[in-house]
Parts: structure tokens; sequence; C-alpha cells
């Protein structure tokens, strides 16, 4: 039985899991983690986008829209059922306490995009850990597509 | 473009920014230790570029808890600038401020703006020397306060810089209090076209 290393997703990376493989990416801040899993392959990714609109065609995992178009390529690549998979989101929290803040809104902003895209792609969304003012970890398991959220303020929580 | 001009800065341009970051950090050690009453060491400043997926590891242990006082600068060439503190940090500091027992799970509002307050201190004493010597009138805006995992306030205060590139230049200085009860990370981190602004007003020009 060897015990398995998480696979690291860092800030506007991705990667692509097979069960009984975890993926996990840590402090979340205004950023948001999606996972997305297909149960029938037991297959899941993981994306950590920081913006809600790719305009200028950088590094695609780093905003909402781009990066789950991505991440849905890749998974089907590697052999998901488009019609099987749903969505588990986190993050899109407002962390420094200040008014007049450049980056007050992108918390809510990036929530809003991630949403509206996977609506797009008709992707269900079956749970989330959104918004507030603290910061979150992922981890994802392949197996069963369950989520464990980790936080310092707010200790775990499964979607 | 991704972040090629950051890559293709030449050694005379780092060390001058180096250079930027050593008498920012100066004034700034200067100030705090004023403010402390007692003797304040600072490291050498390090010009880091990053990609912007590297950058909430670079205090070390992105889920360990931090505190962080966030500024935005505010003028020619604006930015950001970052105060991460450790929590034995924090506690040490505030007591020396406010001699009085802290607990940092509860802090009041006194002891947060204290806090921030601090940050106020450095940042504008940081600039203050950034200003003599580019010629520039560059401020900062009211402090904002974060008690969290050092890689969600580290990916957090990326925002304003992560919409147009994919890099991310930090130009990074450890504080050291003597006996080491006191240790914190101050970056300032140049929004996109701030870094050529600044290169440019010390006539080191940039090609692109």
């Amino acid at each position: 039985m060897s015990r398995n290393v998480p696979i690291r997703v860092r800030m506007a990376e991705y990667h692509i899991g097979r069960a009984p493989e975890q993926l996990i990416t840590i402090g979340l801040g205004s950023c948001i983690g999606i996972a997305l899993y297909d149960s029938l392959n037991k297959l899941g990714g993981l994306v950590h986008i920081m913006l809600p609109e790719n305009k200028k065609g950088l590094c695609p995992a780093k905003y909402a829209d781009s990066g789950i178009h991505l991440l849905i390529d890749e998974m089907l690549k590697a052999g998901a059922s488009r019609r099987k998979l749903v969505a588990k989101i986190a993050g899109g929290a407002h962390m420094f306490s200040s008014a007049g803040e450049l980056s007050i809104q992108v918390g809510q902003r990036n929530i809003e995009a991630v949403e509206r895209v996977l609506q797009e792609e008709k992707i269900q969304l079956l749970a989330k850990d959104v918004g507030e003012d603290y910061g979150r970890t992922m981890e994802f398991y392949t197996e069963d597509g369950r989520v464990l959220i980790r936080s310092y303020k707010k200790g775990k929580k499964i979607l | 473009m991704e972040g090629g001009f950051l890559k293709n800065l030449s050694s005379l341009q780092k060390d001058a920014l180096k250079e930027i970051g050593n008498v920012g950090a100066g004034n700034a050690a200067t100030a705090f230790a004023q403010f402390l009453d007692c003797k304040i060491e600072m490291t050498v400043p390090s010009v880091e570029i990053l990609s912007i997926s590297e950058v909430p590891e670079i205090t070390g242990g992105m889920e360990k808890v931090v505190v962080g006082v966030l500024l935005s600068v505010l003028g020619e060439a604006p930015g950001s600038i970052l105060l991460i503190l450790s929590e034995e940090s924090t506690v040490n500091l505030l007591e020396i401020v406010l001699e009085q027992n802290i607990d940092l799970t509860g802090l009041d509002e006194v002891q947060t703006s204290a806090v921030k307050e601090i940050g106020n201190i450095l940042a504008g004493s940081y600039l203050n020397a950034l200003n003599q010597m580019t010629g520039f009138n560059l401020i900062q805006s009211v402090p904002a306060f974060c008690y969290d995992m050092a890689g969600a306030i580290l990916s957090s205060s990326m925002i304003p810089i992560s919409e147009e590139s994919d890099y991310a230049l930090l130009i990074e200085t450890k504080f050291i209090k003597g006996d080491s009860e006191i240790e914190g990370y101050f970056f300032l981190i140049p929004n996109h076209g701030s870094l050529e602004k600044i290169l440019g007003s010390l006539g080191l020009e940039t090609n692109e």
C-alpha cells in the first residue's frame, strides 16, 4: 500500500489526477480552485485561477474563463466523459480588510465568473465554499470526488 | 508580452533596483528602529524575478499563518508594498509598542491599527528614499491588514500585477531585531510599466 503524495497545483496552474491520486492547491485567497470530477472514470482535474477574464491571452490557467476551458479540454483528452463532469469550487475571499483597495472586488468577481463559465459549459456545480475573508487549502480525492477544505479561521470542511 | 522585459533586465539594471531596495529599506529600518527604540538589522535586499506561480512560496511554508500589511503605491510608478510578519514577531512587536499582553486570535481594533501603522511607517520611509532617488512623488494608500495563511496573503497581493504579466519582480528585504525576536519580509512589487519608469528616472532606460 503506497501512500500517495498529492499532486500540487500552484497558482495559475492545473493538473489532472486519476484514482487514487490526490490533487491539492494551497493558500487560495481571492483566487479560486475549481475541481472537476468524472465519477465514471474516476478522473479529476484541478485549476487554480486568479482573475475572471483572460483579455490579453496570457497564461490560460490564470483566468476563470480560459482556465476552465483548458481544464475541460485536458480532461477530455485524458479520457473523461464530458457529460459526467461536475464541479466543486473554493476561494474567492476578500483577504485584506480596508476600504478603497484595488483588489477589493476580485474575489467576488472571480466567483461570478467561475459560476457563469460553469453554467455556460453546462457543468453542474455540486458544492462551493466561497467568499468571506479567509484563505483556504483544497484537497481533492479523485477516488470519490471528495474535496476537503482546510482553513486557519474555520477549520476543516468537506465538500 | 509575458515578462520578456523582466527576464531581459541587465545586471546593471538589477543592481540599480537592488540599490533602490537598499536605500529604501535602510531608511525604513532606521524609522523602525526609532519607533521601537532598539537596533534593527536588515539583510541586503534581493531582487527576485519569479513566475507568478512561485510567489506564494517565497516566505516558505504557504500554510504558515502570518500577518500581512498591504499598501498600494500611488503616483508615477504605481505598485504595492507588502509587509509580512510571523505570528511571533507580531506579538513581540505589539508588546513593545502597546506594552500589553497580546492574543493574536482576538486582536482588537487598536492592536490591528498598531500593526497597520508599522506598515505605514515602513512604507512611508521606503518611498521617501525612492522619491529622493527618482524625483518621483510616490505616496502610499491606507494600509490593509490580514492575518491568515502566507500563501493566501501573497497570492492575493499579486492580483494587481497579474492582470498584465505572468511574472513578478519583488524587491525583498528581511528585517531582524538584534536578538531576532522580530523578523519580517518587506516587498516592493512594482506594477507593470513602473519598473521601466523607475529605471528610466535613473538613466537606465530599457531597450523595449
